[in-house]
This record gives structure tokens, sequence and C-alpha cells, in this order.
């Protein structure tokens, strides 16, 4: 990556440019990044390059004409082979609104559907000398699979059970332009640890921020090898999480509530006696918001389902950041791009050399 | 071969089945062994053409009883061609050929047909085993008299377990009076289903679907309180937990007829394995990571299951070593972990990945030699993996001190599927003889100078 600082240039008439250097300018504190994988090799501080991004990024969203040029000539692929509404868009808009040409494949509507490999779809791609690949799969690694595989950048939009790294990102924005410096906060997460990829980012997310992270879900949705009631170790990659035995212990004195999708798969597949029961003893409701610190925030990343995991009564009230959530998410995806795609950083490179072999 | 008259001079000889472990001369006439000298004489007999083993461990060829071919049906992946030049290659002259091909080996003329093409084609022995069940499908028996009468040296629906216990129970109490042994793939697909990885730390890390030790577990128990009930031979193939070991103890102790094999890869790689680092523990995933050269059934288990393996390999509760041989072709390896294929092409790794343990010192030499000769012919009860007079003359020469890096790209199997690639292993199969031809030489020029011809 170059340092954007020195790429501003380009464009000295836009001052969109301006505010996107400051807000990623000033010390550069690490190593250029080509993808964004998963948020587990990110320092505390790259991190907060990211969000600090991010901010500059909101305001340019915010603004009544924020087309800007940052990106032009760029191309990003979406390449979405699990439904979704909100990241899709969210990445579109992030890649249009920096002046990058978007273009969304979806696996129903590409070759994928008649039988090509993921390979294939993405040497194909490649081809067409893309500068960004937004991938959502539904098999946990298959981002790190694709980047070893093209030469442009990955950013994994969600894949399978294993990370989401854009969405921690757009959490912990959220949280901090909320409560400032993590360090120490409680985090409850409550909901389906097992399948949430959600879960997993979010938790080494905020633990790397320095703030306490406790879960809560029925013993059937965490790994077999944690057990509730206990604080895991280093070796289990999640050292220090803590697995509540109920959920208001978990909600109890949190500064942070965030409710997980609860899916009726995990009702079929018999992890669950039924949504009902989830409701009643792990929801989020008025009750339980209660138990948490005065003005404790609400969190869900969407899609909700209302009255299972979330009351619509919490999940429209007070201290709901549902919304903004949202709003964030396309700011923060903005600086993710902007930072792996930055003007006068060769992401085409390569695409006729033999770097991305089948034997990587 | 007509009249091939080799000494094989000046080797380590180690024979288990004899109890032989000395420096001494191989002597081998007509495709037959005619002795094992009481020491090295220094001399080659006048007549006999020298193979000189200085420095070497002469061993009996080795025998495996788990070995996927892949032909007829999936000959991309693997042919009895490929499959038996690997063998020789990995020191094996006799192998096992598992009957998931398509179509399944679940009657004679699917065996026939196996065992014609080997004796026509293959470089070495080929054994076939039977389906236990037509199809491999779990519902009916596969005709198992006609089976045998056919050749096949064992039952097993490997891949596929005998999800039923009931048929199970009649596929063991059938075989008794056959005499030979059922071979059941022990996994319970209903614990940990969806799961292409063993349930552990790395799988909650890597965000891959676990299977739990359980479900093997679970499947080894009740297969040898069925052995128990109908008095059959049960072999329990690739075990791989430390529950199921207990199982298996618990069952010999009390008469159960039963055998166990354990693989190269499940006495030497854990699941740190699918990290990519070839079992380093990284403290960040890179995109290394999901090796789906490790992705097998059973999975690579934890480091305690490993151990744990070795220690029963060492003290005999478990009773060989058998490969798993499991070739796919790369479009089944080159994908996500979820889409890879599930096996790792092991022939020509087999003994000197396991030779990594002798190094160490976890295990003899003597011991690692009877897991792959006597111990394999002593469950076939046949006259093989022995260099007794008169027995068929196939042997195994290895350097133990040659160095060498697994390259798949140069394995004679026709595929590349090891995780081992890179890695640096010692204790070299150099020469392979079986019936008295040399079918595999390291050090002539070409690897295979007389077999490709």
């Amino acid at each position: 990556m170059t340092n954007p600082t020195t790429t501003v240039g380009n464009n000295p008439a836009d001052d969109s440019e301006a505010v996107i250097a400051s807000g990623v300018s000033g010390e550069t504190v690490v190593a250029p990044r080509h993808h964004l994988l998963d948020l587990d090799d990110l320092s505390a501080a790259e991190i907060n390059e990211l969000l600090d991004s991010a901010e500059g990024m909101l305001e340019i969203a915010g603004r009544d004409n924020r087309k800007t040029p940052a990106l032009r000539g760029k191309t990003i692929i979406t390449m979405f082979f699990e439904n979704s509404t909100r990241t899709r868009v969210s990445f579109e808009q992030a890649g249009k609104i920096l002046g990058a040409d978007v273009i969304n494949v979806t696996a129903s509507a590409s070759s994928v559907s008649k039988g090509e490999s993921l390979l294939n779809t993405v040497k194909t791609l490649q081809a067409m000398q893309i500068d960004a690949l937004v991938v959502r799969h539904p098999h946990s690694g298959a981002p790190y699979f694709i980047s070893n595989h093209t030469d442009a950048s990955v950013v994994n939009a969600g894949d399978g059970t294993h990370a989401h790294p854009t969405q921690s990102l757009l959490d912990l924005f959220t949280v901090r332009n909320h409560i400032g410096d993590m360090t120490g906060k409680k985090i409850a997460i409550v909901g389906d640890v097992l399948y949430s990829r959600v879960a997993r980012s979010n938790i080494l997310a905020f633990q790397k921020m320095g703030a306490e992270v406790t879960v809560s879900c029925p013993n059937t949705l965490i790994p077999d090898e944690w057990n509730l009631g206990s604080t895991l170790g280093d070796e289990t990659g999640f050292g220090g999480l803590k697995l509540a035995r109920n959920v208001d212990e978990a909600v109890d004195s949190a500064d942070v509530v965030m409710a997980l999708r609860i899916q009726q798969e995990r009702q079929d597949a018999g992890h669950l006696p039924s949504l009902r029961e989830y409701s009643d003893r792990w929801g989020i409701n008025a009750k339980r918001m209660a138990l948490a610190n005065d003005g404790a925030l609400l969190m869900h990343p969407g899609p909700m389902n209302e009255g299972v995991e979330i009351s619509s009564e919490v999940a429209h009230g007070g201290q709901s950041v549902v919304e903004e959530q949202v709003r964030n998410g396309v700011a923060v995806r903005m600086a993710v791009l902007y930072t792996l795609c930055a003007p006068g950083k060769s992401t085409r490179i390569g695409n006729n050399d033999s770097n991305s072999s089948d034997e990587a | 071969m007509a009249a091939r008259k080799l000494a094989i001079t000046g080797g380590r000889v180690i024979d288990p089945a004899q109890g032989i472990d000395r420096v001494a001369d191989v002597l081998i006439s007509n495709g037959k062994i005619d002795e094992v000298t009481s020491a090295s004489s220094g001399k080659t007999p006048d007549g006999y053409e020298q193979i000189d083993a200085s420095g070497k461990i002469v061993s009996p060829g080795f025998v495996d009883l788990h070995t996927h071919l892949r032909d007829p049906g999936q000959e991309w992946k693997e042919t009895i061609v490929t499959g038996t030049r690997a063998a020789a290659y990995g020191g094996f002259t006799t192998i096992s050929a598992m009957p998931n091909t398509d179509p399944v080996q679940d009657s004679a003329a699917v065996v026939d047909d196996v065992m014609r093409r080997s004796a026509a084609d293959g470089l070495i022995r080929v054994l076939p085993i039977g389906a236990i069940s037509i199809g491999q499908k779990g519902k009916r028996l596969a005709p198992m008299g006609e089976l045998a009468d056919s050749g096949v040296i064992g039952f097993s629906d490997d891949g596929n377990p005998v999800a039923d216990a009931n048929l199970m129970r009649q596929a063991l109490s059938y075989s008794v009076e056959l005499g030979l042994p059922i071979i059941n793939h022990a996994e319970d697909k209903k614990i940990g289903a969806g799961g292409v990885m063993s349930a552990g730390t790395v799988a909650t890390r890597l965000g891959l679907a676990g299977v739990p030790a359980e479900a093997e577990t679970a499947m080894v128990a009740r297969d040898l309180h069925l052995a128990d009930l109908t008095k059959a031979r049960l072999h329990i193939p690739h075990i791989s937990t430390v529950g199921s070991l207990v199982a298996l103890r618990t069952a010999k102790e009390s008469g159960v007829d039963v055998t166990a094999e354990v693989t190269p890869h499940h006495l030497t790689l854990s699941d740190e394995w699918v990290y990519g680092l070839k079992g380093e523990v990284p403290a960040t995933v890179g995109s290394e990571a999901y090796d789906t050269n490790t992705k097998v059934n059973p999975p690579l288990r934890s480091r305690a299951d490993v151990e744990a393996v070795i220690d029963a390999l060492n003290e005999g509760l478990i009773d060989i070593i058998a490969t798993d041989h499991a070739p796919h072709a790369a479009t089944d390896k080159v994908c996500t972990y979820n889409e890879a294929a599930h096996g790792i092409n092991v022939l020509e790794t087999a003994f000197s990945s396991v030779f990594q343990l002798v190094d160490t010192g976890k295990i003899s030499v003597v011991r690692l030699i009877e897991s792959l000769t006597a111990g394999p012919a002593a469950i076939l009860r046949k006259d093989l993996g022995s260099l007794k007079k008169g027995f068929s003359a196939d042997v195994a020469i290895i350097d133990p001190g040659s160095k060498w890096v697994v390259n798949p790209e140069q394995f004679e199997s026709k595929s590349v599927n090891s995780p081992l690639a890179g890695v640096e292993l010692a204790g070299r199969v150099v020469t392979t003889i079986y019936q008295g031809e040399t079918v595999f030489d390291l050090n002539a020029s070409g690897v295979f100078s007389e077999a490709k011809q």
C-alpha cells in the first residue's frame, strides 16, 4: 500500500481526497495490507487507523453530492455466493461513492450455477484485470483460498461460520463513536456462537480493543470443547472470552448488548427445542436490557427476527443502534476499499505471471 | 523371471515373523526365498546376481490391507497400473483394493475383473476386498459367499459405515463361515453431521464444522459388542481416537476376535496440520490455512489422539499399519475445504513418514516393519510378509540414512494429494523386489527402469 498521503495529488481540485487522506494519514504504523480476510492479524493500531479513516468516509457519505473520484478507474467485483441485502448493497454503495466501477456477481446468476468451479470463476474474473474482489461464501476459508489465486485484493464479506471482518469493523466503529475507549468495557454477545461468523469476528475484534467479552447461548450452540461458566484460555484462540451460565449473567452490567440472529435451521437440526423457548430464555427484551448499564447500547448485525432473539420494543427503542450500524457499514467499507485499492497502488500487477499458481 | 538367482548381501535383515534381526544375506531363486543366511558371508554364491545391501535394512515386502485403487470407475485419479507402481515405490508388494469402485466390488464379476487386470497389468500383488452390502448402500448384504469364492480377503463398505446395527450384526454373523474379517469404517454419520475436520480448537478457530472423536468411538464400541455377540472376525480400519482404543482394549481382553489398523497420517499428523504450516500453530490464520490435502476421513485428530495411537501400535493393541491410500484429482483438492474430497495419497510416503517415529525413538524399526509385514499377513492368513523359505520373494530394501524431500509431482501415483509436500523424510525405500524381480530401484536410471518398459 502506498501511503495514501502521497497520492492526494492525483486530483487536488477535489477536496474529497483531502478528507479521505486526512482520515488515513498520520503515522503509518503497520505494513501495507493487500487483503482483508479476518481481523485476527490486525493490530489495535491498524484497526483504529481504519476506523479513523471511516470517520472521514462517514462525512463524505452524508454529503448531498457524495460522489468522489478517489477510486476512479478501479474495478471492484462483489461476488456473493450467499443471499445478502445489507452487506452486498453496502459494499456496492461504498465502492460507488468512491468512484470505482462496481460489478455484482451472484452465484445464482453466474456460471457457478452451470457448475463452474470457484477456482475457474476466480481465474475468469482475474483475467479481466480487477482491483478488488469482495467475497461472501458459505464455506469457511473460501476468501483465503481465493486470495491464493488472484492478484486482486480480496475482502472477506463473510465466509461460512468463520469470519465477517467488515461487520466487526462497523460494530467497533459504532461502539467507539458512542463510548470512545473500549478498554475494560463489557460486551455481551447473545446468540448462536457455533454457527455465527459475526460472533467469532466480534469476539476477536472487541477483545483486541481491550474490551471484556461475554457470550451467552444454549450449550448446543457453542463448540463442544467450551464449557459454560468458564473463561477460555489462550490456546483456544479466544483467550479471555467468558461463557456465561445464563443470559442474565452475560447482560448484567454490560456496556454493549449484541443479539445475534437465530436461524430456524437450528431448531430443525435439534439444537433448540423451539424458537419460542429460545426467545424466552435468550431473547433480549426490556427486562434484560434493564440489567445492563445505564445507556448501554443494543446492537444487532441483522437481519433481525423480531420477537425471537430481540423484542420489537428494544429493537426500535432508545438504546438500539441497529440502523446506525447499517449506516456506518458503508463508511467502514469505504475505508476498507480505499485502504486496499488506494490510488497509485498497483493492484493489477502480475495478472499475467505465474504468481497465482495452483500450488499456492 | 524364469530362474533369476539373486543374493541380497550384507544388509540388516529384519523379518519379525521369524524373529530375525541380524546382518545376513537373503538368497532368492525362481521367485521364492531360498534362505536367510545365519550371517553375511561376504561373498555371493556362484550364479547369483548380487544386490549389495550393506548399510541398508532388508525387509519382507510390505503388505497393505487398505488401498483405494479407484479402478474401475475413477481412472483419472488412479489405475491398477499407477496404483501398483506407487505401491512398489513405497516398498509394498501386496495391497488390498477397497471395493468403493464404480461399479462397486459387490459381485464376482467385478472382483474377477479387478483380479484379472491386476494380474495382467499390476506391478505387484493386488488382493480385492468385497463390499459388505450391495452397492455399499447399507441395505442388503452383498453376495458374500460368491465374493469369498472369487478370492476377496475381507468385506468392507469403506467410506460408508454400516449404519444399520442389525445389518452389521448379520454381516458379521454371515462371515463366520467364510472365515473372513468384516472391515467396517466406524463413524456415526449423525454425530457431527456436516463436519469436515476433527472437532476441537483448530476447527473452532477456522470456523470449520467439527466431527467429534465420539462419532468414531461410538461405532467402534457398537461393532466390538456385535463381534462379541456373533463371534465373528472384526477388523477396525484407520482407528484414530483415544476412546476407540479404550473400547478396543476391553474387547481384546475379553477375547473378541478383533484386529485394528492405524494409518501413517494418524500416527504422524494432528489436526493442527489444517492450518497449512506442517503442524505449526500460527498466531493468526494465514492464506496457507485450510490445507485441503489434510482433509481425510477419519479426520486428523488431536495431538493426544496421535500420541495414543503411537503408544497403542507400540504395545500391539493396534495390530498393524495400513495406508488408506486415497488418491484424488487436483480438482478435488484445489477448492474450499468443505468442497474438498476426503483422502490422502499415502503409498509412496508411508514407510518414511512413520520412520520419523523411529528417528525420534517413539517406535522401534522392528515394530514398524512388523506392522507392515507379519502383522497384516497374519490378518490375511496368507504366506506373505516374511522371508521364510519357499515364500514369494517379496523384499523391500530401505536406506535408513537416506533423506529425501517429498515432491508429489514425482509420485508414481496419478494423484498428488499429499500434505507432506516439501517435508524432508528419512528411511527411504530404495529397492522393491516382487516374486524375485526388481520392480522398483531408486538408483537405476529412471525410477522404474525395468517396469516402465
